[in-house]
């Protein structure tokens, strides 16, 4: 435990080491003073507290002392008084019987005719935290919410908040919610304002999930009036209370685009602040409005780099780390956009590694035909820096470039020059590089084999590496020379391999061997063999097994099967989907973006977080809850089987915008609906490929089946968007009108879903168009969004989706709740509309028809 | 949202401990330092400034070798709190004059108060020590700054020829002084970091400046300042430029990349003459910061030349020369084993002169690899005072006749035009202490 900072041991036993002589000192002292009017008093007890409260700090329990304490606060001195306070608050939760004393003085306070001291006791008596001193706080709490002095009411308005966590119900009673909500439209004062908004988004998300008005009244805090009213203020509040209606209104949604082009003109200025906060809930508005406008969004891009550059390279460390994290997520959506500014994303050698990793695989996504060269020339500097895993990570990224460029040649050179490094960590980065190359790249093998053939595998130790050395050995055996003799020394160690990987790899790579040079390699198989066999690895034992087995069956066989001409990989499997990245971009300006991590898996308040709060996303929220739960929703039996996982509907959305884009289709002739040719015979490559199902490639071949232009199709998909928002405001048929902003929890669905008959069920027909664009369930959640149907939850995966829909008439309360079926082989979909107002059901399903049928036109 | 703040020491004691919505457990700070202390985390081995252990999301920014943290359960945005953790740390040296452990000790009843007046049930109500004046009340207890040694660039505080009191920027913006009457005062640092980078051969790969313009004021009456940047001052390049140099052989204008500036600042006539109008708020601020990646001579060249003289030793020469106008004073080498690093430090350069190096290596054990490839880049930390790379001029405007302009002629780079305070009655002229200061951030020459 620390030294008490305050080094003037008054102990009358010095001898004594620690607090608890002091506290019993203390008390006696107190005591002294507590009725004292002397002069002077007021200094001594400043002294004492100073010492209570220092105590406190470190975490010396000076609770016996509340006695004295409350009864030294009868004073007019603020400076004791807040001591008093901030010792009351601290000690009221775990002493209640003793906070009723404190009650007394603090509601007299509250009525002290120095606003200071008003708000200050107001502030005390809702900080004690006792549920049963509540009924103390009600009136005290309503003369604060009306008080004069907005520095009072800027404490009562927090104060309500503190009142709902310690007794919601008392809260709600006494209406203070509907008071705020005045307050918050009425009141002079900005503090006031945005205090009042904090505390009713506190308040009515945590109510809405018992209570449907507040819901609704959460919904109405986006409501235009309200929106609008806080804009037109946003100069008058400070700094961090802007970032507060920043992150409100960026939920809004605006019902055109004029709306949209004046609330950017009303908020442009607001990039340039020097709040690194300001200037990331504003690119978060900007990002979010946008969102429908192809062009426009990319025009965002291009407008905030400057700004958030600026704030990466001004200010702490740490703020430049939070602004870079945020960076490195757009760079990652639309590396395109930031290839030119690839000079910004070099790591400078003092940065600390978390920062420079992101530097890495922002430098990794930019490169492109123009960049690449003093990209990966750079990134080669680094392969020597003092920090290792740096450098580690550096070589990693010139593998990565290498790998999804089109013109290698050059990077080949670079890897080959890091085998010569003789460093040993360069060359077992470059070598798990050169293997994984050769996989895309066969074409280079004369070139890399003179080189690998150089290394000694003595000098190779970390598994991975020396797996990746054996692979080579195996596969181009007939290329070098002395392969056989190396497999045959290897196998000669066995013992001493503890990797069980490298292992396996050995005696894949002696088969392969065995088939291109069998009388050099006979002896060393037959060794591995009987060493596989009696490895007390199972997947060893197993594999050893299998293959003398198959050996024994027929060699031509075995040969077919182990070392068959092989296709390349045209795209090694992503680690992150993009579906994932979507959702970490409906939560930009949040710890998921630093976390690179969907809230929902590091939170465990989920109910508190902002983004529960959004309706966008509320849309993603249910997609996944509700797909993990609709095993319980008993409909009909197939409906269970149709819904996936969703991790599973992850995997149909991979690379989405990789692949369509410029990258890789059409000009690799050779990956023409194979791109998943299934590496995974030697058991090294990523288990995700062979987990995959087959329906994935139905995906690549929708990319090249040419309905629209690749080009815009890219930039289309990575909008998650396919419609202008011009087609989204005009729902046509003029009969309903359905609620935009309409809210259904997953709960509701599932009650309404069981309780109401099935009014409609009908089977269209969909549009070549939309098929196509059916890659993801995802396209159409959002495309049907734009026509005021909103998906509750999605799952399935091509040829057949299902998704389940819900409504809202416009101006009213009735709901209605579609299951739609779709098979994209068939182009045909089935509904199955439910409705609370039977009689508009009709309506419905046609509204809902031509909604479906505008899918995937452009 | 935050749940709790706290301060640490270097050695993890709490001193100042703040739980505003006790949704976290007590033990908080302890969990924070140990998981900071011992980092593992894959390949990185420094805590990042935001990470979560068990659903408890922990925020910290290091001043001064302390740590101040902040903890929240909630998805917040990392940006705001550790914008509110610097600000924290800001208003606090804004009043104690000194930030350090010792000051904190000795005031922490004062950073309670405002700490409850800055947070409230974990929502931010104010930073601005201007406003926080009317709600605190405890005098700060000053530290003696004479115990002080001089840090870093913040000791090097000279107006022409006279040299400012180092006490001056360590005074609390509160406190009143011994005599009764505060000093009609104002500060103004334009602190330039120089990032840059040779190749081997000499030539420029990347070269950056990051300017902040740093006010702090201890006017009274809240007077209206004017400043002047540079008239051909632009901003911004053409959208969708490739990042490069564009020429600035000819003239003279300074091209910014882009800046931002403090919300106190009045642009309304920035776009016609470059001039910024503000009230500056008590306590330290930017007024603004700016980036630029145009053009520009680099104080100093580096050239390195190894040769290998046998297979134990190698020779290294380093020259420096510096392009500044007006030898070295104080010269100090080390050979640091634990980061294989060869410290070469002078005490004091004088422009145009030109410094080598010649050190000799001998390793304990003869080694195969190329020493060239191995020998890691030069790199220089500097700090030159009175000199701004950017050329960035900026003047400070006063439309008093006593006192028209600040004289920094001495400033063979830049033109300071004028700042002007516009003060009602003129009989105590405020002290105008403006420094620049060109700092490098990371000047590296590879070998």
């Amino acid at each position: 435990m620390a030294p008490p900072p305050q080094q003037s041991h008054r102990s009358p036993s010095p001898s004594q080491p620690s607090g608890k002589s002091e506290v019993s000192d203390l008390k006696s002292q107190l005591r002294q003073l507590a009725g004292s009017r002397a002069p002077g008093a007021d200094d001594s007890k400043r002294d004492l507290f100073k010492k209570v409260i220092s105590n406190m700090t470190i975490g010396i329990d000076v609770s016996s002392l509340f006695g004295e304490m409350v009864m030294c606060s009868a004073t007019s001195d603020i400076v004791l008084k807040k001591m008093c306070y901030l010792y009351v608050g601290n000690y009221a939760k775990v002493n209640p019987d003793l906070a009723l004393l404190t009650i007394n003085f603090l509601q007299r306070d509250c009525k002290d005719e120095d606003p200071m001291i008003r708000g200050l006791a107001l502030r005390s008596l809702c900080s004690l935290r006792v549920a049963n001193l509540v009924e103390y706080l009600v009136g005290p709490l309503g003369s604060g919410l009306k008080d004069n002095n907005s520095y009072v009411r800027m404490v009562a308005v927090i104060g309500v908040l503190k009142l709902y966590h310690i007794s919601a119900s008392t809260c709600i009673d006494a209406d203070f919610p509907a008071i705020l909500k005045h307050l918050m439209l009425n009141d002079p004062d900005t503090q006031v304002v945005a205090n009042c908004l904090s505390a009713l988004q506190e308040i009515w998300t945590l109510e809405s999930s018992t209570s449907e008005e507040a819901a609704r009244e959460r919904e109405t805090l986006l409501s235009k009036p309200i929106v609008y009213h806080l804009l037109n203020r946003i100069k008058e509040f400070s700094e961090w209370a802007q970032c507060l209606v920043l992150e409100l209104v960026s939920k809004y949604i605006p019902a055109d685009s004029s709306e949209i082009f004046d609330m950017m003109n009303l908020l442009e200025d607001r990039l340039q602040h020097a709040n690194g906060a300001v200037v990331l809930a504003t690119v978060k508005l900007f990002l979010q409005l946008t969102l429908s406008m192809a062009d426009v969004h990319q025009q965002v891009y291009e407008r905030i780099k400057a700004p958030l550059l600026t704030q990466v390279s001004s200010g702490s460390p740490e703020q430049s780390y939070a602004v870079l994290s945020h960076l490195h997520l757009l760079v990652m959506r639309a590396p395109y956009i930031f290839s030119s500014d690839y000079k910004h994303f070099y790591c400078q050698y003092n940065e600390p590694s978390y920062v420079k990793k992101l530097k890495l695989e922002m430098l990794t996504a930019v490169a492109n035909e123009s960049n690449t060269y003093e990209i990966v020339t750079e990134l080669c500097e680094y392969a020597a820096n003092v920090d290792i895993p740096i450098a580690r990570e550096s070589i990693r990224a010139v593998g990565k470039i290498a790998l999804q460029q089109y013109d290698v040649n050059a990077i080949v050179d670079r890897l080959l020059q890091f085998l010569e490094m003789e460093k040993d960590y360069v060359t077992s980065e470059a070598l798990v590089l050169v293997k994984d190359l050769l996989r895309k790249y066969p074409q280079w093998s004369q070139d890399c084999i003179a080189v690998v053939g150089n290394i000694s595998s003595k000098n190779v130790q970390e598994p991975k590496a020396k797996a990746a050395l054996i692979w080579m050995l195996g596969e181009y055996s007939q290329d070098m020379h002395d392969a056989p003799y190396v497999l045959e020394g290897l196998v000669e160690n066995w013992d001493e391999e503890h990797s069980a990987e490298v292992r396996l790899h050995l005696l894949t790579a002696v088969m392969k061997c065995f088939f291109k040079r069998p009388p050099e390699t006979k002896k060393a198989l037959g060794a591995a063999l009987a060493a596989g066999l009696a490895d007390f690895h199972q997947d060893v034992h197993d594999r050893a097994l299998f293959y003398y087995r198959l050996l024994q069956y027929n060699v031509s066989v075995a040969e077919s099967v182990v070392n068959p001409p092989k296709q390349a990989v045209s795209v090694f499997a992503d680690t992150q989907s993009s579906e994932i990245k979507d959702r970490i971009f409906d939560e930009f300006n949040s710890l998921s973006v630093v976390y690179q991590k969907v809230a929902k898996l590091f939170s465990s308040e989920s109910k508190f977080m902002q983004p529960s709060y959004m309706f966008t996303d509320k849309e993603h929220r249910g997609t996944i809850e509700f797909a993990d739960e609709i095993g319980n929703l008993s409909i009909t039996a197939e409906s269970v089987e149709s819904v996936v996982p969703a991790q599973r509907v992850e995997a149909n959305d991979k690379d989405l915008l990789l692949s369509t884009s410029e990258k890789d289709e059409g000009r690799e002739p050779g990956s023409n609906g194979s791109a998943y040719n299934a590496p995974s015979y030697n058991g090294s490559s990523a288990p995700s490929t062979t987990s995959q199902p087959l329906a994935d490639l139905a995906f690549p071949s929708t990319g090249l089946s040419g309905q629209a232009p690749a080009s815009s199709l890219a930039i289309d998909d990575l909008l998650g968007l396919d419609f202008a928002v011009g087609t989204a405001a005009t729902p046509s048929p003029p009969s309903l009108n359905l609620n935009p902003k309409a809210v259904l929890d997953p709960g509701t669905f599932q009650q309404k879903w069981r309780q109401l008959p099935i009014s409609i069920s009908e089977e269209y027909s969909l549009s070549p168009q939309g098929i196509a664009s059916l890659t993801t369930p995802h396209a159409l959640l959002r495309h049907m969004q734009s026509h005021s149907i909103h998906c509750i939850a999605s799952g399935g995966q091509s040829p057949n989706f299902k998704f389940f829909f819900f409504a809202q008439k416009a101006e009213a309360s009735s709901i209605y709740l579609v299951e739609c079926v779709i098979n994209t082989s068939s182009a045909k979909s089935q509904i199955k509309v439910k409705a609370d107002d039977q009689s508009s059901s009709q309506a419905f399903s046609t509204l809902f028809q031509s909604a479906l049928s505008k899918f995937g036109l452009p | 949202m935050i749940s709790q703040f706290f301060v640490l020491s270097q050695r993890g004691d709490n001193i100042v401990f703040r739980d505003y919505r006790g949704e976290v457990q007590k033990g908080s700070a302890e969990i924070f330092f140990r998981k900071v202390k011992f980092w593992e985390d894959g390949d990185l081995q420094e805590a990042p400034p935001v990470f979560n252990v068990d659903g408890v999301n922990y925020f910290h920014v290091k001043v001064v070798g302390l740590l101040f943290v902040a903890t929240t359960r909630v998805n917040v945005s990392p940006s705001l709190v550790l914008e509110l953790l610097q600000r924290i740390a800001r208003v606090i040296k804004d009043y104690l004059g000194i930030l350090n452990e010792d000051s904190l000790r000795k005031n922490f009843v004062l950073v309670y108060e405002l700490l409850d007046e800055v947070i409230d049930f974990g929502y931010v109500q104010t930073t601005s020590t201007e406003m926080l004046k009317a709600y605190v009340f405890n005098e700060p207890l000053v530290v003696d700054a004479a115990r002080l040694s001089p840090l870093g660039p913040g000791s090097i505080f000279t107006q022409g020829t006279k040299r400012m009191p180092g006490i001056a920027v360590t005074k609390s913006v509160v406190a009143t002084e011994p005599g009764g009457r505060r000093r009609e005062e104002i500060f103004v640092d334009i602190i330039e970091k120089i990032s840059i980078t040779f190749s081997s051969s000499g030539y420029i790969l990347t070269s950056e400046i990051d300017g902040t313009i740093q006010m702090k004021s201890y006017l009274s009456g809240n007077p209206e300042i004017r400043l002047a940047l540079n008239e051909d001052l632009s901003i911004g390049r053409n959208v969708g430029a490739a990042y490069g140099y564009r020429s600035s052989s000819g003239s003279g204008t300074v091209v910014l990349d882009d800046c931002n500036f403090h919300e106190s600042v009045r642009l309304d006539s920035f776009d016609i003459d470059r001039t910024l109008s503000l009230i500056p708020p008590d306590g330290e601020f930017p007024v603004m910061n700016y980036r630029m990646t145009q053009e520009f001579r680099p104080p100093f060249r580096i050239n390195a030349l190894i040769e290998e003289a046998g297979s134990l030793k190698t020779l290294h020469y380093i020259r420096v020369s510096f392009e500044l106008e007006p030898g070295a004073v104080g010269q100090t080498t080390d050979f640091k084993e634990a980061n294989k690093r060869l410290e070469w430090s002078l005490k004091k350069i004088v422009g145009g002169s030109e410094h080598t190096l010649r050190a000799k290596l001998t390793f304990a054990q003869e080694s195969h690899v190329n020493v060239t490839k191995e020998s890691g880049p030069v790199s220089v930390t500097f700090t030159i005072p009175m000199y701004n790379a950017s050329r960035l001029q900026f003047s400070i405007l006063s439309r008093c006749p006593v006192c028209t302009a600040v004289s920094i002629t001495q400033l063979t780079l830049n033109v300071v035009k004028y700042l002007q305070i516009a003060k009602k009655s003129a009989t105590h002229e405020p002290y105008r202490w403006v420094r620049y200061v060109t700092q490098a951030n990371s000047y590296v020459a590879r070998i």
